[in-house]
């Protein structure tokens, strides 16, 4: 018989099942699971139905026998957005995992990332959230990898896209989408001449996985499946911390910065020349 | 609609203030027009001052009018990682204050292709890394402080000082694009945010979440007076003793009934985390 091909896809896979494939067999603890009814207080009085887990999965376990946590956003509850409570489980959970490090026990975390950013329906509570979050990606990255996994569908957006830069590695697919502002945003705020939100090949020439890994801002490209996408993750929760992390390359970025066309619209090849691998070698 | 819950043009509330509190100090060099940064003396301590402003000269035509763009994220960056690297081996970091009116992130093609993304993480970090190594880190919010850009500058800083002014907001995003986003009208959203306090965009709403250290009443927020910028100093002043005196994370953001879940999900999270 042949191999069924959707049984191998990383993106086929909801949240929670991500969570598992990636950690060690049956090692695998949610915490502040459905069955805790923590949902977000916010939404009800808005008429919108509320999901038991607030489409965040805390999960506990190993990565190659190491201790991890792997905290998942389930991107088909409301867009993958971060409200209270989600943003809360996973900024509460990074902020443990530092603290693990700081007793003893290194612990490391992934960070599967299809989210638009802000739920706006909790607007200033997710932008809080999403700082506590920075916070403590940025303290937990000091002493072990955090790994952002952006697989698709949704894409990695707004706040938790400033959330992906800070991550230790970022690891992407073809089908993935990664940049600050979604399209339709950049079209509503700038204009259709300066991003068409309905062009997709557009979208995807400049924010798509392999143009971010091909300009260096993701450090993996994984085809959509299963055992490939685990590899990698214990490939780069093995390699520990980067010497130096992307964001601290300022005079490096500066100076490519310097080098940007200012009369013209960049397209794909424009900001490869610029900012890829080839051109540095 | 009302004027602050639009994206209108360029705010001079970020330099009047930064201007303000700089008087006599050292500007730091090497930085673009859109990035200020001063150091100065704050009740006998040293300070670094930051700002972003708007330069209708900006090479990016998506970052003129205050944005955070693809320069400034990079430039707060260095403005702020340059002190932590200088004081490295003093035992009292200078404090970096974070003038705050900020309108938006820049919103662009460019600032996409080239990873503006990072640009901000870039900035955000700096602040965090700063705060991990002991600075005082103080924000002070005297104009819009919107989404991404306030991630970039502010929203890192172990206080956060807002004016108590009708031009003083905190938010997400602007009204037409929340609207289009969450598929409701304008009006739909003006009417959530009379009773939703998170969705509101006036500081005072801001003030029920319990994320704000103080809110300062003004006599002029435009054109601050002698006395209004005495009071300001002495928060900045009384911000830093108490950062000096508590732990240098986030935590004290959490103490307010409106954002109880928020410290619910860490209890819950810690009882079953080991």
């Amino acid at each position: 018989m042949s191999k069924n091909r959707l049984s191998d896809s990383f993106i086929e896979l909801s949240a929670r099942e991500r969570a598992r494939a990636l950690l060690d067999t049956g090692s695998m603890r949610e915490l502040l699971d459905p069955f805790d009814r923590v949902t977000s207080p916010w939404l009800a009085s808005q008429g919108i139905v509320t999901q038991a887990d607030d489409g965040l999965v805390v999960a506990r376990g190993t990565i190659n026998g190491q201790s991890a946590v792997v905290l998942g956003i389930e991107g088909s509850f409301q867009g993958g957005s971060m409200g209270e409570v989600s943003g809360a489980k996973m900024a509460g959970a990074l902020e443990l995992a530092a603290e693990d490090n700081r007793n003893g026990i290194p612990t490391l975390a992934v960070l599967l990332l299809e989210t638009g950013g802000v739920r706006l329906q909790e607007a200033n509570l997710g932008l809080a959230a999403i700082a506590e979050i920075h916070a403590a990606i940025a303290d937990l990255r000091r002493y072990q990898p955090v790994i952002g996994v952006i697989a698709g569908t949704v894409g990695c957006f707004g706040g938790m896209s400033v959330a992906a830069a800070l991550c230790s590695y970022v690891v992407v697919t073809r089908e993935a989408r990664y940049g600050l502002n979604g399209p339709q945003v950049i079209e509503q705020e700038a204009g259709i001449a300066e991003y068409d939100s309905r062009d997709k090949p557009f979208i995807w020439s400049l924010s798509g996985g392999e143009q971010r890994h091909a300009t260096g801002l993701a450090d993996r490209y994984v085809a959509d499946d299963v055992a490939r996408m685990v590899d990698t993750v214990r490939e780069l929760a093995a390699a520990g911390v980067p010497a130096l992390p992307r964001d601290q390359r300022i005079d490096e970025f500066l100076a490519l910065l310097d080098r940007i066309d200012v009369d013209t619209q960049p397209d794909s090849a424009r900001v490869r020349e610029i900012f890829g691998k080839g051109v540095k070698a | 609609m009302s004027e602050q819950h639009t994206n209108t043009a360029a705010s001079q509330r970020g330099r009047v203030w930064f201007e303000a509190l700089v008087a006599g100090g050292s500007p730091v060099a090497g930085l673009p027009d859109s990035v200020q940064a001063a150091d100065i003396e704050l009740a006998g301590r040293a300070a670094r001052v930051i700002a972003v402003l708007p330069d209708p000269a900006n090479r990016f035509p998506r970052a003129r009018n205050g944005e955070v763009g693809l320069l400034e994220g990079w430039n707060v960056a260095r403005a702020v990682s340059e002190a932590v690297k200088a004081d490295a081996d003093r035992e009292d970091k200078r404090t970096l204050i974070a003038v705050v009116d900020v309108r938006s992130q820049a919103y662009g093609r460019r600032e996409e292709a080239f990873g503006i993304h990072l640009a901000l993480a870039a900035a955000g970090a700096a602040y965090a890394n700063a705060r991990q190594q002991g600075h005082p880190v103080v924000a002070l919010i005297v104009g819009k402080a919107m989404s991404g850009g306030f991630l970039a500058h502010g929203y890192q800083a172990n206080r956060l000082i807002a004016l108590n002014d009708p031009k003083v907001l905190v938010h997400a995003m602007y009204q037409a694009a929340a609207a289009r986003i969450t598929l409701r009208t304008v009006e739909e959203l003006e009417k959530l945010a009379a009773t939703v306090a998170p969705m509101a965009y006036d500081i005072g709403n801001y003030a029920k979440l319990g994320l704000l250290w103080k809110l300062l009443d003004m006599e002029q927020a435009d054109a601050p007076t002698a006395d209004d910028l005495s009071q300001v100093r002495q928060t900045l002043t009384a911000a830093v003793a108490d950062i000096l005196s508590s732990p240098r994370d986030l935590s004290c953001r959490l103490g307010a009934e409106t954002r109880a879940a928020s410290a619910r999900v860490r209890q819950l999270l810690r009882a079953q985390w080991a």
